[in-house]
């Protein structure tokens, strides 16, 4: 493989660890379920609770590759991002940090925080989280306020950074572009339509599985309106284009280019897109159980896709709204080509870990959660 | 300047914060998780289901533990980019690697079979969940392995090249950088030092419950186990202590001299024990193997010893400028496209006694005067000899509660139990200070020679450093506040 080969496969992997993300967050949304339901059935909260106690270090544990991942085949992306978008990453980490907490300490006996708190705090990182990968995930296709320069290191001390934010609020102002928020949300509200799904998946209570497939309407008609607008401003908007030399150039239409030149990757996203929306009429029309597979399956599909148009076909991945030729793209900010084969070698191990993983979880996962287990399992999370 | 240094130092406290905040939960988890192991294993082969009632009490303790290490280990990792930028893509290629392989091999198997072993009792086999608590444990130690692996590159950087057109360190030898002497010696001494703060821990708590005449089924089992494995950590611990001074001898010499406060290097070097009582040659020994062999001191290496072959610093200087300058020609070749002129540079680069000679210093271009390259030596001299001291005491611990166990006498000797009661702490504060040693011994270094922490921070304003330092700060007293007293009452609650 060349380097290009390789620089091409570990964005792959990035896009495939980053849509597994987003699926996964699932667990966030149905932490804003588990809020919502709460004044109606405290016992229903509990529920909920215990049967996504069991799975969130699985998001967790993806974060940190999908961070991890990124640091090793693209740190360039990661030094610039994350010092530079700082607030953003930091307030999701924050969001993180008090996700964890509550898991391992909401049920105990002692916290004298109260369990209310710790709801606080799950609340707190269903919304956040979400929102703010969306967010982040959203300058990727509308650009950043950085810009680069490897001379830099050449420098003194005081001015050898290599990447450098263009203003005071590092990161923060995303928040204030439309289309980059809509993406926010969009993440948010299909996070908690995942949420919903799963829970009415999961639960051996039918009066919860109802509500939690009534309440699911909200955000899956939310997702739906959100994701549509974001998607028809992506292919109408102007692209980050590099040509043969490496330049940055703006080009019409380029997102919507991606796709049609390649098809196989615009073909997949629409087979994920059908399929959440399939996963939704599931639950919406058929009050199916299953619908969660589909949804699923689908968030990966789309999301995996989705960050391959960001990336492929001589496209800036986190483009620089300061400065077009500091954009970053695949070519430029990627690892050796050692270090990328070394790493290749590595993922060979990916369909291990995903077999263990399948395994241990049909294993856990034989019976649904019951107001049982709620009461056995109080005492570990 | 002055905002400059004080960013620096708000940055460094901000990354030291979490990191010994991460540490107070780590070595538990590692430590822990064999103990469980060992329980589970006695249940499973003897169907005893007091082992398992013992096995399900310690992993309460286990669980409450291991989401903050894990919360913590999270915000390490993202502040990497966040408080150190330029560090961040300048080793990128060779820091990253390990990391990712972290994610992939180690958080995988350790977050998939934690959910086994903490619920997974009524839902999979003995052996199924027995084998699930054994790769949690392995897992846990896996997942120390990579970050070590990635923290010894960065005391002793090996495996690798500078490469001007990417401005930036890359991999050239992998098994370099995961066989490297100070990484082997790194990860036992560390995984080891874990084991034993977890005997330790699990030591006192019975010793607690031995004084309040409480689930002494409970402590007597949990102590035999604890005291035999923390025995064999801490002589394990011990020997690999040895082999990390003869590592910093040879790869951080700037190091052992602030350990040991030596302004001016010598043949015979004592070991001081406290200031002003010193062993003779004894320093020598420990360093070398060899009471004759010289052990350098801070004055060496700010003004060289020609007699000993020590550049000094300002030596150090004009060689790393030389690199530092000849990188700016290759960017500047760059910017005109002459390739001729780039690819005679970056052959420069490639050419090992340039490497040595020049490269091997890239960092002192950067700093100003011999002081820069001092480390604190009051903090080092006092946290080493915490470390070293407790390490022994720990032998001492497990001893004497082996013999008094044997004899049948461990139970009255209310003395010893409360010794045993307040290690916990002591066992603390021993494994942050081996961090202290390892980090602040090496500073200004982010990498030992060729990066100082000065070139390495994000452009980051004070402010917000300052403001996210305090509103991490914040969380984490409360946090730690929640999760002791929530240990706490675990503990006090006993087996009911």
């Amino acid at each position: 493989m060349t380097h290009t080969d390789l620089q091409t496969y570990w964005w792959l992997i990035i896009s495939l660890l980053g849509a597994l993300l987003v699926f996964l967050m699932m667990i966030q949304g149905a932490q804003v379920l588990m809020h919502c339901l709460k004044r109606r059935n405290p016992q229903w909260s509990e529920l909920i609770f215990t049967t996504i106690s069991h799975k969130w270090e699985l998001t967790f544990t993806t974060l940190v590759t999908f961070g991890g991942a990124f640091f090793a085949s693209f740190p360039l992306f990661y030094s610039t991002s994350f010092s530079g978008a700082f607030y953003v990453w930091i307030l999701l980490l924050l969001t993180f940090v008090l996700q964890a907490a509550a898991y391992g300490l909401r049920n105990r006996e002692g916290n004298f925080l109260g369990k209310n708190t710790y709801d606080v705090f799950l609340l707190l990182n269903g919304i956040l989280a979400p929102l703010l990968v969306g967010v982040a995930v959203g300058t990727f296709f509308y650009g950043a306020n950085f810009t680069v320069n490897f001379s830099n290191i050449a420098l003194d001390a005081q001015n050898a950074t290599i990447s450098s934010w263009s203003n005071p609020w590092y990161g923060l102002e995303a928040l204030t572009s439309i289309p980059c928020v809509v993406l926010g949300l969009a993440v948010m509200t299909l996070t908690q339509t995942l949420g919903a799904q799963f829970i009415a998946n999961r639960v051996a209570d039918n009066e919860l599985k109802e509500r939690a497939e009534k309440w699911f309407r909200y955000p899956a008609t939310a997702f739906v309106v959100l994701f549509v607008t974001f998607l028809v401003g992506l292919l109408l908007k102007d692209g980050f284009a590099v040509d043969a030399k490496g330049d940055v150039f703006m080009e019409p239409y380029k997102y919507l280019t991606n796709f049609i030149e390649m098809p196989l990757i615009a073909v997949l996203f629409l087979v994920g897109v059908l399929l959440v929306l399939f996963g939704i009429f599931m639950t919406w029309v058929k009050k199916s159980r299953k619908a969660i597979w589909f949804s699923g399956a689908g968030t990966v599909l789309a999301v995996t896709t989705l960050l391959l148009v960001a990336g492929y076909n001589n496209t800036a991945f986190y483009p620089s709204a300061s400065d077009l030729q500091s954009s970053l793209t695949i070519a430029n900010s990627s690892s050796s080509e050692f270090t990328l084969r070394v790493m290749s070698y590595a993922s060979l191990m990916i369909p291990f870990v995903v077999a263990y993983i399948w395994f241990v979880w049909r294993a856990m996962t034989r019976k649904q959660t019951s107001q049982k287990e709620v009461d056995d399992s109080s005492e570990l999370y | 300047m002055e905002d400059f240094s004080t960013i620096i130092d708000w940055s460094r406290a901000h990354f030291a914060m979490t990191a010994i905040v991460h540490w107070c939960f780590v070595p538990l988890t590692l430590g822990l998780a064999f103990i469980i192991a060992i329980l589970e294993t006695q249940y499973v082969r003897t169907g005893n289901e007091a082992y398992k009632k013992i096995a399900k009490f310690w992993m309460k303790i286990f669980g409450a533990n291991f989401v903050i290490g894990a919360a913590t280990g999270l915000v390490l990792e993202f502040e990497f980019g966040n408080l150190w930028s330029n560090y961040s893509y300048f080793v990128g290629d060779l820091f990253g690697a390990p990391l990712a392989i972290e994610g992939i091999m180690a958080f995988f198997l350790e977050s998939t079979f934690i959910a086994v072993m903490l619920f997974g009792w009524n839902k999979v086999g003995k052996k199924f969940h027995l084998t699930a608590t054994w790769l949690t444990a392995f897992g846990a130690c896996l997942s120390a392995l990579w970050i070590l692996v990635a923290n010894a590159w960065m005391q002793a950087p090996v495996g690798m090249e500078f490469n001007p057109l990417t401005a930036r360190n890359e991999m050239t030898d992998f098994w370099a950088i995961v066989f490297s002497p100070v990484a082997i010696n790194k990860y036992f001494h560390t995984v080891t030092s874990c084991f034993v703060l977890g005997a330790v821990f699990v030591a006192g708590v019975c010793s607690w419950y031995l004084l309040k005449k409480r689930e002494v089924e409970l402590a007597m089992k949990s102590m035999k186990v604890a005291a035999v494995f923390g025995l064999f950590s801490a002589l394990a611990c011990a020997y690999t202590g040895d082999g990390s001074a003869k590592q910093v001898a040879r790869v951080q010499p700037m190091k052992l001299a602030a350990i040991e406060n030596i302004q001016d290097g010598s043949t015979h070097a004592p070991f001081s024990i406290v200031p002003g009582i010193e062993v003779p040659s004894m320093l020598s020994i420990m360093s070398y193997g060899d009471s004759e062999a010289f052990v350098a001191g801070i004055n060496d290496f700010k003004n060289g010893n020609a007699e000993q072959g020590i550049l000094s610093f300002e030596e150090k200087k004009v060689r790393g400028t030389i690199a530092k300058t000849l990188f700016a020609e290759f960017q500047e070749a760059k910017k005109i496209d002459d390739t001729t002129k780039m690819a005679e540079i970056a052959a420069v680069f490639k050419n090992p006694e340039f490497q040595k000679n020049n490269y091997a210093y890239f960092g002192y271009s950067y700093l100003e005067s011999p002081e820069d390259i001092v480390p604190p030596v009051a903090l080092n001299y006092w946290m080493f000899r915490a470390m070293a001291y407790l390490g022994g005491w720990f032998l001492l611990l497990f001893s004497v509660t082996l013999f008094l166990m044997k004899k049948g006498k461990l139970e009255s000797n209310k003395l010893w139990l409360r010794i045993s009661l307040w290690t916990i702490p002591t066992a603390y504060l021993a494994s942050n200070a081996g961090w202290v040693v390892a980090e602040v011994g090496r500073q200004p270094w982010t990498i030992q020679d060729i990066l100082p922490v000065q070139a390495a921070i994000s452009n980051v304003g004070l402010h917000t450093v300052q403001g996210t330092f305090i509103a991490f700060a914040i969380l984490f007293v409360v946090l730690l506040t929640a999760d002791a007293i929530v240990l706490t009452k675990i503990i006090k609650k006993g087996l009911k």
